[in-house]
Protein backbone atom coordinates (compact mmCIF):
# COMPACT_ATOMS: atom_id res chain seq x y z
CA UNK A 1 0.00 0.00 0.00
CA UNK A 2 2.95 2.40 0.66
CA UNK A 3 4.50 1.98 -2.47
CA UNK A 4 1.36 2.32 -4.40
CA UNK A 5 0.35 5.67 -2.34
CA UNK A 6 3.68 7.26 -3.58
CA UNK A 7 3.68 6.01 -7.17
CA UNK A 8 3.05 8.45 -10.26
CA UNK A 9 0.45 6.17 -11.55
CA UNK A 10 -1.86 7.02 -8.22
CA UNK A 11 -3.67 9.45 -10.01
CA UNK A 12 -4.06 7.31 -13.00
CA UNK A 13 -5.53 4.68 -11.67
CA UNK A 14 -7.68 6.86 -9.20
CA UNK A 15 -9.15 8.58 -12.44
CA UNK A 16 -9.45 5.35 -14.22
CA UNK A 17 -11.21 2.68 -11.84
CA UNK A 18 -11.17 3.83 -8.10
CA UNK A 19 -13.13 7.50 -8.73
CA UNK A 20 -14.40 6.73 -12.75
CA UNK A 21 -16.03 9.85 -13.41
CA UNK A 22 -19.50 8.28 -14.43
CA UNK A 23 -19.72 5.42 -12.14
CA UNK A 24 -18.43 6.50 -9.25
CA UNK A 25 -18.36 10.48 -9.41
CA UNK A 26 -21.68 10.25 -10.93
CA UNK A 27 -20.18 13.87 -13.37
CA UNK A 28 -20.67 14.82 -16.81
CA UNK A 29 -24.09 12.96 -16.91
CA UNK A 30 -25.15 15.14 -19.98
CA UNK A 31 -22.57 13.80 -22.61
CA UNK A 32 -22.35 10.44 -21.18
CA UNK A 33 -26.24 10.36 -21.88
CA UNK A 34 -26.85 11.76 -24.96
CA UNK A 35 -23.62 11.23 -27.43
CA UNK A 36 -23.31 6.80 -26.36
CA UNK A 37 -25.69 6.06 -28.95
CA UNK A 38 -22.47 3.79 -30.44
CA UNK A 39 -19.60 3.27 -29.41
CA UNK A 40 -17.55 4.95 -31.61
CA UNK A 41 -19.32 8.30 -30.33
CA UNK A 42 -18.46 7.17 -27.18
CA UNK A 43 -15.13 6.72 -27.57
CA UNK A 44 -14.58 10.06 -29.61
CA UNK A 45 -16.39 12.15 -27.07
CA UNK A 46 -14.03 10.09 -24.45
CA UNK A 47 -11.09 11.05 -25.92
CA UNK A 48 -12.01 14.56 -27.41
CA UNK A 49 -12.84 14.91 -24.06
CA UNK A 50 -9.16 13.84 -22.54
CA UNK A 51 -7.37 15.60 -24.51
CA UNK A 52 -9.08 18.70 -23.15
CA UNK A 53 -8.48 17.66 -19.68
CA UNK A 54 -5.12 16.96 -19.33
CA UNK A 55 -4.09 20.13 -21.45
CA UNK A 56 -6.15 22.04 -19.28
CA UNK A 57 -4.61 20.08 -15.81
CA UNK A 58 -1.07 20.63 -17.01
CA UNK A 59 -1.80 24.52 -17.84
CA UNK A 60 -4.30 25.44 -14.60
CA UNK A 61 -1.95 23.42 -12.57
CA UNK A 62 1.05 25.46 -13.48
CA UNK A 63 -0.68 28.65 -13.13
CA UNK A 64 -1.94 27.66 -10.05
CA UNK A 65 -0.10 30.46 -7.86
CA UNK A 66 -0.80 33.12 -10.57
CA UNK A 67 -4.56 32.97 -10.21
CA UNK A 68 -6.18 34.69 -7.94
CA UNK A 69 -8.51 32.46 -5.43
CA UNK A 70 -11.45 35.08 -5.87
CA UNK A 71 -11.07 34.43 -9.69
CA UNK A 72 -9.89 31.49 -10.51
CA UNK A 73 -13.54 29.92 -11.89
CA UNK A 74 -13.48 32.63 -14.68
CA UNK A 75 -9.47 32.20 -15.10
CA UNK A 76 -10.26 28.35 -15.72
CA UNK A 77 -12.92 28.50 -17.81
CA UNK A 78 -10.90 30.46 -20.36
CA UNK A 79 -8.53 28.46 -20.08
CA UNK A 80 -10.73 25.10 -20.97
CA UNK A 81 -12.98 27.11 -23.93
CA UNK A 82 -9.40 28.04 -25.28
CA UNK A 83 -8.66 24.00 -25.71
CA UNK A 84 -12.31 23.08 -26.35
CA UNK A 85 -11.95 25.31 -28.94
CA UNK A 86 -8.55 24.37 -30.20
CA UNK A 87 -9.52 20.89 -30.21
CA UNK A 88 -13.21 21.46 -32.05
CA UNK A 89 -11.16 22.90 -34.84
CA UNK A 90 -9.00 20.09 -35.51
CA UNK A 91 -12.10 17.15 -34.95
CA UNK A 92 -13.33 20.04 -38.16
CA UNK A 93 -10.50 19.28 -39.68
CA UNK A 94 -9.78 15.63 -39.59
CA UNK A 95 -12.46 13.95 -38.58
CA UNK A 96 -15.83 15.65 -39.84
CA UNK A 97 -17.93 12.61 -39.60
CA UNK A 98 -17.47 11.99 -35.96
CA UNK A 99 -17.59 15.76 -35.75
CA UNK A 100 -20.89 16.25 -37.09
CA UNK A 101 -22.19 13.18 -34.96
CA UNK A 102 -20.94 14.41 -32.05
CA UNK A 103 -22.03 18.28 -32.89
CA UNK A 104 -23.23 20.00 -30.38
CA UNK A 105 -21.51 18.63 -27.69
CA UNK A 106 -17.87 19.24 -28.55
CA UNK A 107 -18.55 23.34 -27.95
CA UNK A 108 -20.21 21.76 -24.60
CA UNK A 109 -16.90 20.18 -22.96
CA UNK A 110 -16.28 23.63 -21.64
CA UNK A 111 -19.28 23.68 -19.36
CA UNK A 112 -18.46 19.58 -18.57
CA UNK A 113 -18.34 19.27 -14.96
CA UNK A 114 -15.39 16.48 -15.19
CA UNK A 115 -12.96 19.09 -16.08
CA UNK A 116 -13.91 21.65 -13.89
CA UNK A 117 -14.12 19.47 -11.34
CA UNK A 118 -10.64 18.15 -11.81
CA UNK A 119 -9.35 21.91 -12.36
CA UNK A 120 -10.91 22.68 -9.02
CA UNK A 121 -10.24 19.76 -6.90
CA UNK A 122 -6.93 18.57 -8.28
CA UNK A 123 -5.03 20.81 -10.48
CA UNK A 124 -5.13 23.79 -8.54
CA UNK A 125 -4.08 21.86 -5.61
CA UNK A 126 -0.77 19.91 -7.34
CA UNK A 127 2.02 19.72 -9.38
CA UNK A 128 2.16 19.57 -13.19
CA UNK A 129 2.79 16.09 -13.69
CA UNK A 130 0.49 14.58 -11.44
CA UNK A 131 -2.20 16.85 -12.39
CA UNK A 132 -1.66 15.69 -16.14
CA UNK A 133 -1.63 12.02 -14.90
CA UNK A 134 -4.98 12.76 -12.80
CA UNK A 135 -6.13 14.30 -16.24
CA UNK A 136 -5.18 10.99 -18.37
CA UNK A 137 -6.57 8.76 -15.69
CA UNK A 138 -10.27 10.87 -15.45
CA UNK A 139 -10.30 11.32 -19.29
CA UNK A 140 -9.01 7.51 -19.91
CA UNK A 141 -11.65 6.67 -16.78
CA UNK A 142 -14.28 8.72 -18.56
CA UNK A 143 -13.90 7.04 -22.40
CA UNK A 144 -13.63 3.53 -21.02
CA UNK A 145 -17.25 4.02 -19.63
CA UNK A 146 -19.03 5.98 -22.33
CA UNK A 147 -17.42 3.66 -24.75
CA UNK A 148 -18.58 0.67 -22.80
CA UNK A 149 -22.13 2.19 -22.39
CA UNK A 150 -22.45 3.05 -26.09
CA UNK A 151 -21.36 -0.16 -27.04
CA UNK A 152 -24.04 -1.80 -24.71
CA UNK A 153 -26.28 0.21 -26.49
CA UNK A 154 -25.38 -0.16 -29.86
CA UNK A 155 -25.63 -4.01 -29.47
CA UNK A 156 -29.16 -4.19 -27.96
CA UNK A 157 -30.46 -0.98 -29.35
CA UNK A 158 -29.55 -1.65 -33.56
CA UNK A 159 -27.57 -5.05 -33.29
CA UNK A 160 -23.93 -3.65 -34.43
CA UNK A 161 -20.62 -2.64 -32.54
CA UNK A 162 -17.80 -0.02 -33.34
CA UNK A 163 -19.59 0.29 -36.95
CA UNK A 164 -19.48 -3.92 -37.49
CA UNK A 165 -23.47 -4.68 -37.93
CA UNK A 166 -24.84 -7.87 -37.38
CA UNK A 167 -28.23 -6.65 -38.36
CA UNK A 168 -28.68 -9.23 -41.16
CA UNK A 169 -27.89 -12.36 -39.89
CA UNK A 170 -29.60 -11.93 -36.38
CA UNK A 171 -32.39 -10.78 -37.99
CA UNK A 172 -32.25 -14.27 -40.50
CA UNK A 173 -33.09 -15.88 -37.14
CA UNK A 174 -36.15 -14.24 -36.12
CA UNK A 175 -34.52 -11.36 -33.73
CA UNK A 176 -35.64 -7.68 -33.68
CA UNK A 177 -33.23 -4.89 -32.01
CA UNK A 178 -34.94 -3.78 -29.05
CA UNK A 179 -34.41 -0.08 -30.81
CA UNK A 180 -35.37 2.12 -27.52
CA UNK A 181 -31.83 1.28 -26.11
CA UNK A 182 -30.23 3.60 -28.92
CA UNK A 183 -32.86 6.09 -28.12
CA UNK A 184 -33.45 8.72 -24.95
CA UNK A 185 -34.40 5.90 -22.22
CA UNK A 186 -32.01 3.65 -22.99
CA UNK A 187 -29.44 5.49 -22.06
CA UNK A 188 -31.07 5.52 -18.45
CA UNK A 189 -31.39 2.09 -18.18
CA UNK A 190 -27.92 0.94 -19.45
CA UNK A 191 -26.02 3.64 -17.07
CA UNK A 192 -27.96 2.49 -14.10
CA UNK A 193 -27.88 -1.35 -14.97
CA UNK A 194 -24.02 -0.94 -15.37
CA UNK A 195 -23.06 1.35 -12.54
CA UNK A 196 -25.70 -1.46 -10.13
CA UNK A 197 -23.44 -4.13 -11.52
CA UNK A 198 -19.92 -2.20 -10.74
CA UNK A 199 -21.62 -1.24 -7.20
CA UNK A 200 -22.25 -5.24 -6.53
CA UNK A 201 -18.57 -5.62 -7.71
CA UNK A 202 -16.73 -2.87 -5.36
CA UNK A 203 -19.28 -4.10 -2.68
CA UNK A 204 -18.24 -7.72 -3.05
CA UNK A 205 -14.41 -6.79 -3.39
CA UNK A 206 -14.83 -4.99 -0.07
CA UNK A 207 -16.77 -7.61 1.85
CA UNK A 208 -14.20 -9.87 0.71
CA UNK A 209 -11.38 -7.88 2.92
CA UNK A 210 -13.47 -7.12 5.19
CA UNK A 211 -13.91 -3.54 5.41
CA UNK A 212 -17.61 -2.63 4.46
CA UNK A 213 -20.16 -2.67 7.40
CA UNK A 214 -21.62 0.01 6.01
CA UNK A 215 -24.73 -0.23 3.56
CA UNK A 216 -24.31 2.10 0.74
CA UNK A 217 -26.32 5.00 1.76
CA UNK A 218 -25.90 4.57 5.28
CA UNK A 219 -23.86 6.64 7.45
CA UNK A 220 -22.87 4.35 9.57
CA UNK A 221 -23.12 0.05 10.05
CA UNK A 222 -26.54 -1.18 10.72
CA UNK A 223 -26.10 -2.16 14.70
CA UNK A 224 -25.55 1.35 15.66
CA UNK A 225 -28.05 2.92 13.20
CA UNK A 226 -31.13 4.12 14.57
CA UNK A 227 -33.65 3.82 11.59
CA UNK A 228 -35.60 1.25 12.36
CA UNK A 229 -37.54 1.54 9.13
CA UNK A 230 -33.95 1.07 7.03
CA UNK A 231 -34.42 -1.69 4.32
CA UNK A 232 -30.70 -3.19 5.31
CA UNK A 233 -32.03 -4.15 8.52
CA UNK A 234 -34.04 -6.40 6.59
CA UNK A 235 -30.17 -8.32 6.09
CA UNK A 236 -27.44 -9.86 8.42
CA UNK A 237 -24.07 -9.06 8.39
CA UNK A 238 -23.52 -11.69 5.25
CA UNK A 239 -26.12 -10.30 3.37
CA UNK A 240 -28.30 -13.44 3.87
CA UNK A 241 -32.07 -12.74 4.59
CA UNK A 242 -32.95 -12.65 8.16
CA UNK B 1 -42.30 -0.74 7.23
CA UNK B 2 -42.48 -2.09 10.95
CA UNK B 3 -44.07 1.50 11.97
CA UNK B 4 -47.39 1.08 12.89
CA UNK B 5 -49.25 3.78 13.68
CA UNK B 6 -51.28 3.83 17.06
CA UNK B 7 -54.81 2.14 17.65
CA UNK B 8 -57.50 2.29 16.58
CA UNK B 9 -56.91 -0.23 13.63
CA UNK B 10 -59.41 -0.99 11.32
CA UNK B 11 -59.18 -5.50 10.54
CA UNK B 12 -60.23 -6.59 7.23
CA UNK B 13 -60.37 -9.98 5.54
CA UNK B 14 -58.88 -9.07 2.27
CA UNK B 15 -55.45 -10.10 1.73
CA UNK B 16 -53.34 -10.07 -1.67
CA UNK B 17 -53.63 -13.02 -3.17
CA UNK B 18 -57.22 -12.39 -2.29
CA UNK B 19 -57.58 -9.54 -4.14
CA UNK B 20 -55.20 -10.18 -7.31
CA UNK B 21 -57.15 -13.43 -8.09
CA UNK B 22 -60.79 -11.70 -7.72
CA UNK B 23 -59.15 -9.41 -10.50
CA UNK B 24 -57.79 -12.28 -12.73
CA UNK B 25 -61.34 -13.90 -11.95
CA UNK B 26 -62.56 -10.51 -13.31
CA UNK B 27 -60.23 -10.68 -16.52
CA UNK B 28 -60.82 -14.26 -17.16
CA UNK B 29 -64.28 -13.17 -19.57
CA UNK B 30 -62.50 -11.00 -21.33
CA UNK B 31 -59.73 -13.16 -21.22
CA UNK B 32 -61.46 -16.42 -22.93
CA UNK B 33 -63.20 -14.26 -25.85
CA UNK B 34 -59.75 -12.93 -26.38
CA UNK B 35 -58.77 -16.06 -27.31
CA UNK B 36 -61.53 -17.48 -28.89
CA UNK B 37 -61.49 -14.15 -30.77
CA UNK B 38 -57.61 -14.62 -31.78
CA UNK B 39 -57.67 -18.08 -31.44
CA UNK B 40 -54.35 -20.70 -30.27
CA UNK B 41 -51.91 -17.83 -30.37
CA UNK B 42 -53.61 -15.78 -28.57
CA UNK B 43 -53.78 -18.31 -25.35
CA UNK B 44 -50.11 -19.52 -26.18
CA UNK B 45 -49.02 -15.59 -25.30
CA UNK B 46 -50.99 -15.45 -22.53
CA UNK B 47 -49.22 -18.73 -21.28
CA UNK B 48 -45.96 -17.56 -22.16
CA UNK B 49 -46.35 -14.23 -20.55
CA UNK B 50 -47.86 -15.46 -16.79
CA UNK B 51 -44.96 -18.23 -17.29
CA UNK B 52 -41.65 -16.03 -17.90
CA UNK B 53 -43.63 -12.98 -15.19
CA UNK B 54 -43.95 -15.82 -12.17
CA UNK B 55 -40.39 -17.56 -13.61
CA UNK B 56 -39.22 -13.70 -13.43
CA UNK B 57 -40.14 -12.56 -9.88
CA UNK B 58 -39.65 -16.47 -8.72
CA UNK B 59 -35.79 -16.21 -9.96
CA UNK B 60 -34.78 -12.57 -8.45
CA UNK B 61 -36.34 -13.21 -5.12
CA UNK B 62 -34.11 -16.21 -5.23
CA UNK B 63 -30.68 -14.18 -6.50
CA UNK B 64 -31.38 -11.70 -3.79
CA UNK B 65 -32.23 -13.94 -1.17
CA UNK B 66 -35.76 -12.45 -0.55
CA UNK B 67 -38.61 -14.37 0.33
CA UNK B 68 -40.67 -15.49 -2.24
CA UNK B 69 -44.06 -13.43 -3.01
CA UNK B 70 -44.78 -15.68 -6.04
CA UNK B 71 -47.48 -17.01 -4.13
CA UNK B 72 -49.43 -13.61 -3.98
CA UNK B 73 -50.72 -13.82 -7.52
CA UNK B 74 -49.71 -10.26 -8.26
CA UNK B 75 -46.84 -11.72 -10.92
CA UNK B 76 -49.59 -13.64 -12.59
CA UNK B 77 -51.63 -10.77 -12.54
CA UNK B 78 -48.96 -8.67 -14.26
CA UNK B 79 -48.13 -11.46 -16.88
CA UNK B 80 -52.14 -11.51 -17.86
CA UNK B 81 -52.05 -8.24 -17.94
CA UNK B 82 -49.13 -7.63 -20.16
CA UNK B 83 -50.94 -10.36 -22.62
CA UNK B 84 -53.67 -8.84 -22.98
CA UNK B 85 -52.06 -5.56 -23.95
CA UNK B 86 -50.38 -7.30 -26.40
CA UNK B 87 -51.60 -7.95 -30.22
CA UNK B 88 -51.93 -11.76 -31.22
CA UNK B 89 -49.28 -11.14 -33.71
CA UNK B 90 -46.47 -10.46 -32.35
CA UNK B 91 -43.70 -13.58 -31.58
CA UNK B 92 -43.62 -15.48 -29.21
CA UNK B 93 -40.79 -13.82 -27.55
CA UNK B 94 -42.31 -10.30 -26.94
CA UNK B 95 -43.83 -11.06 -23.84
CA UNK B 96 -40.88 -12.92 -22.12
CA UNK B 97 -39.05 -9.60 -22.93
CA UNK B 98 -42.19 -7.90 -21.83
CA UNK B 99 -42.42 -9.22 -18.49
CA UNK B 100 -38.70 -9.25 -17.54
CA UNK B 101 -39.28 -5.36 -17.91
CA UNK B 102 -42.22 -5.26 -16.13
CA UNK B 103 -41.27 -7.51 -12.85
CA UNK B 104 -37.44 -6.92 -12.93
CA UNK B 105 -37.11 -3.48 -13.93
CA UNK B 106 -40.39 -1.63 -12.87
CA UNK B 107 -41.68 -3.65 -9.98
CA UNK B 108 -38.70 -5.35 -8.05
CA UNK B 109 -35.89 -2.76 -8.42
CA UNK B 110 -38.16 -0.63 -7.20
CA UNK B 111 -38.72 -2.88 -3.82
CA UNK B 112 -41.02 -5.65 -4.92
CA UNK B 113 -45.21 -5.18 -4.88
CA UNK B 114 -46.52 -2.12 -3.40
CA UNK B 115 -42.90 -0.34 -4.04
CA UNK B 116 -43.07 0.27 -7.56
CA UNK B 117 -43.93 3.03 -9.20
CA UNK B 118 -45.68 2.64 -12.26
CA UNK B 119 -47.78 -0.34 -13.48
CA UNK B 120 -45.66 -3.09 -14.50
CA UNK B 121 -47.45 -4.02 -17.15
CA UNK B 122 -48.23 -1.03 -18.72
CA UNK B 123 -44.82 0.12 -18.77
CA UNK B 124 -43.79 -2.55 -20.23
CA UNK B 125 -45.85 -2.62 -22.94
CA UNK B 126 -45.06 1.20 -23.50
CA UNK B 127 -41.54 -0.23 -23.46
CA UNK B 128 -42.41 -2.57 -26.17
CA UNK B 129 -43.98 -0.42 -28.18
CA UNK B 130 -41.58 2.10 -27.89
CA UNK B 131 -38.48 -0.99 -29.08
CA UNK B 132 -40.88 -2.28 -31.94
CA UNK B 133 -42.86 -0.01 -32.63
CA UNK B 134 -43.77 -1.98 -35.91
CA UNK B 135 -44.65 -5.19 -34.18
CA UNK B 136 -46.67 -4.05 -31.59
CA UNK B 137 -48.99 -2.07 -34.16
CA UNK B 138 -49.37 -4.69 -36.16
CA UNK B 139 -52.86 -5.88 -35.29
CA UNK B 140 -53.83 -8.39 -38.69
CA UNK B 141 -54.86 -11.77 -37.49
CA UNK B 142 -56.64 -14.76 -38.31
CA UNK B 143 -59.98 -14.85 -37.01
CA UNK B 144 -60.64 -17.55 -34.02
CA UNK B 145 -61.42 -21.34 -34.34
CA UNK B 146 -63.83 -20.38 -37.17
CA UNK B 147 -62.53 -18.77 -40.02
CA UNK B 148 -59.80 -18.52 -42.36
CA UNK B 149 -58.65 -15.56 -43.76
CA UNK B 150 -56.65 -13.20 -42.35
CA UNK B 151 -58.03 -10.04 -41.31
CA UNK B 152 -55.53 -7.09 -42.50
CA UNK B 153 -55.81 -4.94 -39.21
CA UNK B 154 -57.03 -1.27 -38.57
CA UNK B 155 -58.23 -0.98 -34.90
CA UNK B 156 -61.61 0.66 -35.08
CA UNK B 157 -60.09 2.92 -33.40
CA UNK B 158 -57.27 3.69 -36.44
CA UNK B 159 -60.59 3.63 -38.64
CA UNK B 160 -62.41 6.54 -36.54
CA UNK B 161 -59.28 8.28 -36.53
CA UNK B 162 -58.83 8.56 -40.21
CA UNK B 163 -62.58 9.12 -40.84
CA UNK B 164 -63.70 5.49 -41.48
CA UNK B 165 -66.57 3.43 -40.85
CA UNK B 166 -66.77 1.39 -37.97
CA UNK B 167 -69.32 -1.53 -36.83
CA UNK B 168 -70.64 -0.43 -33.80
CA UNK B 169 -72.34 -3.89 -31.93
CA UNK B 170 -68.83 -5.46 -33.15
CA UNK B 171 -66.89 -3.11 -31.11
CA UNK B 172 -69.28 -4.06 -28.28
CA UNK B 173 -68.83 -7.01 -28.78
CA UNK B 174 -65.30 -7.00 -29.42
CA UNK B 175 -65.08 -9.37 -32.95
CA UNK B 176 -62.73 -6.09 -34.05
CA UNK B 177 -58.97 -5.86 -34.17
CA UNK B 178 -57.02 -4.82 -31.54
CA UNK B 179 -54.69 -5.99 -28.85
CA UNK B 180 -55.91 -9.64 -27.22
CA UNK B 181 -57.71 -8.45 -24.44
CA UNK B 182 -59.03 -4.58 -25.09
CA UNK B 183 -61.24 -5.88 -28.21
CA UNK B 184 -64.46 -6.88 -26.33
CA UNK B 185 -66.33 -3.75 -23.85
CA UNK B 186 -69.02 -5.98 -23.04
CA UNK B 187 -66.62 -8.81 -21.36
CA UNK B 188 -64.22 -5.86 -19.83
CA UNK B 189 -67.85 -3.96 -18.77
CA UNK B 190 -68.80 -7.70 -16.86
CA UNK B 191 -65.51 -7.95 -15.11
CA UNK B 192 -65.64 -4.46 -14.42
CA UNK B 193 -68.68 -4.68 -13.00
CA UNK B 194 -67.73 -7.85 -10.91
CA UNK B 195 -64.86 -5.86 -9.57
CA UNK B 196 -67.49 -2.96 -8.39
CA UNK B 197 -69.92 -5.69 -6.45
CA UNK B 198 -67.27 -7.88 -4.78
CA UNK B 199 -66.00 -4.34 -3.76
CA UNK B 200 -62.48 -4.79 -4.86
CA UNK B 201 -62.83 -1.20 -7.01
CA UNK B 202 -65.09 1.57 -6.25
CA UNK B 203 -66.80 3.62 -9.09
CA UNK B 204 -65.00 6.45 -7.99
CA UNK B 205 -61.73 6.68 -10.21
CA UNK B 206 -63.39 4.52 -13.19
CA UNK B 207 -66.04 6.84 -13.14
CA UNK B 208 -64.26 10.04 -13.46
CA UNK B 209 -61.90 8.77 -15.88
CA UNK B 210 -64.76 8.03 -18.42
CA UNK B 211 -66.57 10.86 -17.49
CA UNK B 212 -64.04 13.26 -18.30
CA UNK B 213 -62.81 11.69 -21.26
CA UNK B 214 -66.41 11.74 -22.44
CA UNK B 215 -66.41 15.61 -21.77
CA UNK B 216 -63.18 16.51 -23.28
CA UNK B 217 -63.86 14.02 -26.50
CA UNK B 218 -67.67 16.16 -26.25
CA UNK B 219 -65.73 19.17 -26.49
CA UNK B 220 -62.82 19.03 -28.93
CA UNK B 221 -63.28 16.37 -30.92
CA UNK B 222 -65.47 18.60 -33.45
CA UNK B 223 -68.14 15.85 -33.30
CA UNK B 224 -69.92 17.44 -30.78
CA UNK B 225 -72.02 15.84 -28.53
CA UNK B 226 -72.33 13.13 -31.26
CA UNK B 227 -73.30 9.62 -29.28
CA UNK B 228 -72.21 7.13 -31.73
CA UNK B 229 -68.96 8.56 -32.25
CA UNK B 230 -68.75 9.05 -28.07
CA UNK B 231 -69.53 5.45 -27.55
CA UNK B 232 -66.79 4.30 -30.71
CA UNK B 233 -64.14 6.15 -28.58
CA UNK B 234 -65.51 4.51 -25.48
CA UNK B 235 -65.57 1.21 -26.37
CA UNK B 236 -62.58 0.95 -28.83
CA UNK B 237 -59.09 0.77 -27.78
CA UNK B 238 -57.80 -0.19 -24.32
CA UNK B 239 -60.01 2.49 -22.57
CA UNK B 240 -62.27 -0.07 -20.73
CA UNK B 241 -59.25 -2.27 -19.81
CA UNK B 242 -57.79 0.37 -18.94
CA UNK B 243 -60.29 2.37 -16.37
CA UNK B 244 -60.97 -0.81 -15.02
CA UNK B 245 -58.48 -3.12 -14.65
CA UNK B 246 -55.27 -0.95 -14.98
CA UNK B 247 -55.52 2.42 -13.36
CA UNK B 248 -57.47 0.89 -10.53
CA UNK B 249 -54.19 -1.02 -9.56
CA UNK B 250 -53.82 -0.65 -5.75
CA UNK B 251 -50.36 0.02 -6.15
CA UNK B 252 -50.24 3.03 -8.43
CA UNK B 253 -53.70 4.84 -7.64
CA UNK B 254 -54.08 7.62 -5.24
CA UNK B 255 -55.43 6.36 -1.93
CA UNK B 256 -58.17 8.57 -1.00
CA UNK B 257 -61.39 8.54 -2.61
CA UNK B 258 -60.83 12.37 -3.92
CA UNK B 259 -57.46 11.67 -4.84
CA UNK B 260 -59.30 8.80 -6.93
CA UNK B 261 -61.65 11.29 -8.25
CA UNK B 262 -58.20 13.98 -9.27
CA UNK B 263 -56.54 10.88 -10.58
CA UNK B 264 -59.48 9.93 -12.59
CA UNK B 265 -59.92 13.02 -14.35
CA UNK B 266 -56.19 13.64 -15.31
CA UNK B 267 -56.52 10.36 -16.91
CA UNK B 268 -59.26 11.34 -18.51
CA UNK B 269 -57.79 14.52 -20.38
CA UNK B 270 -54.83 12.89 -20.79
CA UNK B 271 -56.69 9.93 -22.49
CA UNK B 272 -58.53 12.40 -24.63
CA UNK B 273 -55.26 14.82 -25.46
CA UNK B 274 -53.21 11.27 -26.67
CA UNK B 275 -55.99 10.04 -28.67
CA UNK B 276 -57.11 13.61 -30.53
CA UNK B 277 -54.24 15.21 -30.60
CA UNK B 278 -51.35 12.52 -30.90
CA UNK B 279 -49.63 11.36 -33.50
CA UNK B 280 -51.26 8.01 -33.08
CA UNK B 281 -54.70 6.59 -32.24
CA UNK B 282 -54.53 5.14 -28.93
CA UNK B 283 -53.09 6.36 -25.92
CA UNK B 284 -54.88 4.93 -22.69
CA UNK B 285 -51.78 3.18 -21.97
CA UNK B 286 -49.01 6.40 -21.97
CA UNK B 287 -52.22 8.34 -20.39
CA UNK B 288 -52.10 5.76 -17.58
CA UNK B 289 -48.26 5.51 -16.48
CA UNK B 290 -48.07 9.46 -16.86
CA UNK B 291 -50.91 9.46 -14.37
CA UNK B 292 -48.68 6.89 -12.57
CA UNK B 293 -45.97 9.77 -12.09
CA UNK B 294 -48.47 12.63 -10.73
CA UNK B 295 -50.13 9.98 -8.17
CA UNK B 296 -47.51 11.18 -5.34
CA UNK B 297 -48.59 14.81 -5.65
CA UNK B 298 -52.56 13.99 -5.74
CA UNK B 299 -51.80 12.31 -2.56
CA UNK B 300 -49.83 15.43 -1.30
CA UNK B 301 -52.71 17.62 -2.13
CA UNK B 302 -55.62 15.08 -0.93
CA UNK B 303 -53.98 14.34 2.71
CA UNK B 304 -57.29 13.33 4.70
CA UNK B 305 -58.21 15.37 7.91
CA UNK B 306 -57.01 13.72 11.14
CA UNK B 307 -60.89 12.26 13.00
CA UNK B 308 -62.01 15.43 15.13
CA UNK B 309 -59.37 17.93 13.43
CA UNK B 310 -61.90 21.46 12.20
CA UNK B 311 -61.04 23.53 9.46
CA UNK B 312 -58.59 25.18 12.26
CA UNK B 313 -56.67 22.94 12.99
CA UNK B 314 -55.83 21.31 9.68
CA UNK B 315 -53.60 24.23 9.62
Amino acid sequence: MEKEKNSVWKPFINGLINENPTFVLMLGMCPTLAVTTSAINGLGMGLTTTVVLAMSNIIISALRNVIPDKVRIPAFIVIIASFVTIVGQFLEAYLPALNSALGMFIPLIVVNCIILGRAEAFASKNGVFASLMDGLGMGLGFTAALTLIGAVREILGSFSVFGISFKEQLESIGMVPISIFVMAPGAFFVLAGINALMSVIRDRQLKEKGESKIKAGCDTDCLSCGNDSCIHKFYDEKGGAR
Amino acid sequence: MRSISSTPHIRDKQTTTGIMGAVILALMPATVFGIVNFGFKALLLIIISIASAVFFEWGFEKITKKKSTVKDLSAVLTGLLLALNLPVSVPWWMPIIGSFVAIVVIKMLFGGLGQNFMNPALGARCFLVISFSKLMTDFSYIPGFGGTDAVSGATPLMALKNGEGFDMLSMFIGNEAGTIGETSAMMLLIGGMFLMFAGIITWHLTFSYLLSFVVFITLFSGYGLNMVYIGAQLYGGGLMLGAFFMATDYVTRPVSRKGQLIYGVFLGVMTGIFRLFGPGAEGVSYAIIIGNLIVPLIEKLTVPKHFGYGKEAAK
